[in-house]
């Protein structure tokens, strides 16, 4: 087993350094040519988060053809066709460095959409940083992700999703002021960078008493344990970062253990699917900060036009994930535009300088470190349905 | 105290589950040497099938389990005649790599087929909770305790007091010998990877039921643990995984109920490497002369 891992790691390499020496031509970054823009996707389709991975494929794929319909890109008043490079990383982290090295050097993409998690997308970097193509990862949350290791902005990571911090501190300050909680437990599942980050940037907000920290890691089923030993202690609130497939095992087995108090997650819960797996009876008292929720939406009248386009399409609810992902695309389409070029160095910068973007999940102005700033709500779900939405100022 | 006691039906109902598929590993590996790394996956097979044929043909819990057992037998004996039959003279090395594949091919495929997402299993037995004392036990914990112990004394008659049995017994003593004196060495083998994997099945359904969610990969982290416990009962020996899989079960629990949750995985490889130092017969492993 070990034997093949290195002799994978060897082969990896070697394909990192025979991109190295293709990439070097006389021009920085890759160049549009011929009619069409080519976008690369580094998705998770298979393996442990390939969930997410097609949701935002879905979104991705929307997109592109809503944009094609339309006659495509405006690139500089003549119109360009996306064709969407759609590969998968198996969410591995080898496969997405070398998904990376394949997209930039052979199929020559001028932008990335993806791959989906922190772990995946920082494995990119390397490679599309020496291709000079920029990638906009919809939901890799992680605060580091779009920073050097000395603090400086990676000039080609962007995402379209909050960083931990913002929304671990969001529901610290939900958890105080409207549910008035004062002693909570935390449950953070402890297999991604998304589950400690927020765990740890909601500890660093939260003022009142945390009486316990646990972990959990993806993939498990059983919470029994942790839960009994969470009702023994008085607790006001649970905090439970993390992804739906698990926070929903986590809701209908505390429901079923007798523990009626408030749960409060992330986005990763904003799924249909937390319901029915946590069963409708189970999800009351269930609270998630989210950049889209359906009031939020109601008043957008662009998110409107991509649920019911979506609805249409795939015969499902929008999941976030889906919206991030068509976000992600958006915002390269208004990189492009404004920059009047569809080269990927250009493309970078273009997507440094984005503002006002009228995005599905909020409007959407570029920060300095790529992280996009836009609105947040807290949905809450009574009886699997969302019923009421707030806003944390 | 009460804690304790909940803790005891948490650690009871996991723990019962990693014995019925401890019990697929040991006999496997009780008759050919062979260390069945697709077991796991079987049980997400078993899964499955529950959720289909409750879906689509409206089965009642006990048809579903047992047509599960059923398609945990059959795909059992397929992997057993496709993959490791061809292997059976050669380095034992060989075939265990082929479990491995044959584990990665059970995962992937089922993703590529149905996708990687998590599906709800169907209730279609309502959870009630009795209240004893102060420790809470729902229908389905019982349910679910109550199923592994039958199934695991059915086994027991099965391996005791059958000719089959005697058979399994025999041709895992001495394969040559058992030969000689007519027994149907291939028969046995697919009958005991029949048995096993129909546990497989059985144990897929009842976690379905129990969790309320399945998907394609569900089978590795249980399969692992499995393994363990059956390492830790010894392997080879029948009641030793029943009271391995018990006892991997409630560890678990009582390492998340003093806080070490992060941990809870770690632990139970520290307690894999620790039998192997002391004890690497496990448990039952020398007492026990007969294995299956």
């Amino acid at each position: 087993m070990k034997k093949v891992v290195s002799m994978a790691a060897i082969v990896m390499t070697a394909g990192v350094f025979a991109g190295c020496s293709t990439a070097k031509t006389t021009t920085k970054g890759n160049q549009t040519t011929g009619n069409t823009i080519k976008i690369g996707v580094n998705m998770e389709l298979s393996g442990a988060a390939a969930g997410y991975g097609q949701s935002q494929k879905q979104g991705i794929q929307l997109a592109a053809s809503e944009i094609n319909k339309d006659g495509g890109i405006n690139v500089n008043g003549k119109k360009k066709k996306i064709k969407l490079v759609i590969r998968d990383n198996k969410t591995s982290n080898n496969t997405s460095a070398s998904v990376a090295a394949q997209l930039t050097n052979n199929d020559k993409v001028v932008a990335i959409v993806g791959p989906a998690t922190t772990n995946a997308g920082t494995a990119e970097i390397p490679n599309i940083t020496k291709a000079a193509v920029p990638s906009v990862s919809p939901s890799a949350t992680d605060p580091a992700y779009t920073l050097k290791k000395n603090g400086k902005v990676q000039p080609y990571v962007f995402r379209a999703c909050y960083q931990n911090n913002f929304q671990g501190a969001t529901a610290a300050k939900f958890m105080t002021n409207t549910l008035k909680a004062k002693r909570v437990a935390v449950y953070a599942d402890n297999s991604s960078d998304y589950g400690t980050g927020l765990a740890k940037a909601f500890k660093k907000a939260y003022t009142g008493k945390v009486v316990d920290s646990q972990f959990f890691t993806a993939g498990d089923k059983d919470f029994n344990a942790v839960l009994t030993s969470f009702k023994s202690k008085k607790i006001d609130a649970i905090y439970a970062p993390g992804y739906y497939t698990e926070i929903g095992l986590i809701i209908k087995q505390a429901r079923q253990a007798g523990i009626n108090v408030p749960i409060v997650g992330s986005d990763g819960m904003a799924d249909p699917k937390l319901a029915q797996i946590a069963g409708n009876n189970n999800a009351s008292k269930i609270y998630y900060t989210t950049p889209f929720s359906d009031d939020v939406a109601k008043a957008n009248p662009t998110a409107v036009k991509f649920m019911n386009k979506y609805k249409a399409k795939y015969n499902q609810d929008a999941p976030t994930f889906s919206a991030l992902a068509y976000d992600s695309v958006y915002m390269i389409k208004q990189a492009i535009e404004n920059e009047k070029s569809a080269d990927s160095v250009k493309i970078a910068k273009g997507l440094a300088k984005i503002k006002n973007f009228d995005g599905v999940t909020g409007n959407i102005t570029m920060d300095k470190e790529h992280n996009p700033e836009k609105p947040i709500a807290i949905e809450e779900l009574t009886k699997g349905k969302v019923s009421e939405s707030f806003n944390v100022k | 105290m009460q804690t304790f006691f909940q803790q005891i039906i948490n650690g009871l109902s996991l723990g019962s589950i990693y014995a019925l598929l401890a019990l697929g590993y040991t006999m496997v590996y009780g008759i050919i040497k062979l260390i069945n790394f697709a077991h796991g996956d079987i049980y997400m097979l078993g899964a499955f099938w529950g959720y289909y044929v409750i879906n689509v043909w409206h089965f009642n819990f006990i048809s579903a389990l047992l047509s599960a057992m059923l398609v945990g037998a059959a795909s059992g004996v397929i992997i057993e005649y496709f993959a490791y039959r061809p292997l059976r003279h050669s380095p034992r090395i060989t075939a265990l790599i082929t479990a491995i594949g044959v584990s990665f091919l059970l995962e992937n495929g089922m993703s590529y087929l149905f996708t990687s997402n998590t599906r709800d299993f169907p209730q279609i037995i309502k959870q009630v909770n009795y209240h004893l004392g102060g420790v809470q036990i729902s229908n389905i914990q019982i349910l679910i305790l109550a199923t592994s112990c039958i199934l695991m004394i059915l086994l027991q008659l099965i391996i005791k007091k059958t000719k089959m049995g005697r058979a399994m017994r025999a041709v895992s003593v001495d394969a040559d010998a058992a030969e000689l004196v007519g027994i149907n060495i291939n028969w046995t083998i697919s009958f005991t990877f029949a048995l096993g994997s129909s546990l497989a099945g059985a144990a897929g359904v009842l976690i379905g039921l129990y969790y309320n969610s399945i998907d394609p990969l569900m089978g590795m982290t249980p399969g692992i643990k499995a393994f363990v416990a059956a390492v830790l009962g010894g392997i080879g020996s029948v009641p030793g995984a029943s009271v391995g899989g018990f006892i991997i079960g409630i560890l678990e629990t009582f390492v998340q109920s003093i806080g070490l949750s992060a941990y809870k995985d770690a632990v139970v490889y520290f307690v894999l490497i620790v039998i192997l130092l002391i004890l690497p017969a496990g448990i039952f492993g020398k007492n026990t002369k007969e294995k299956v």
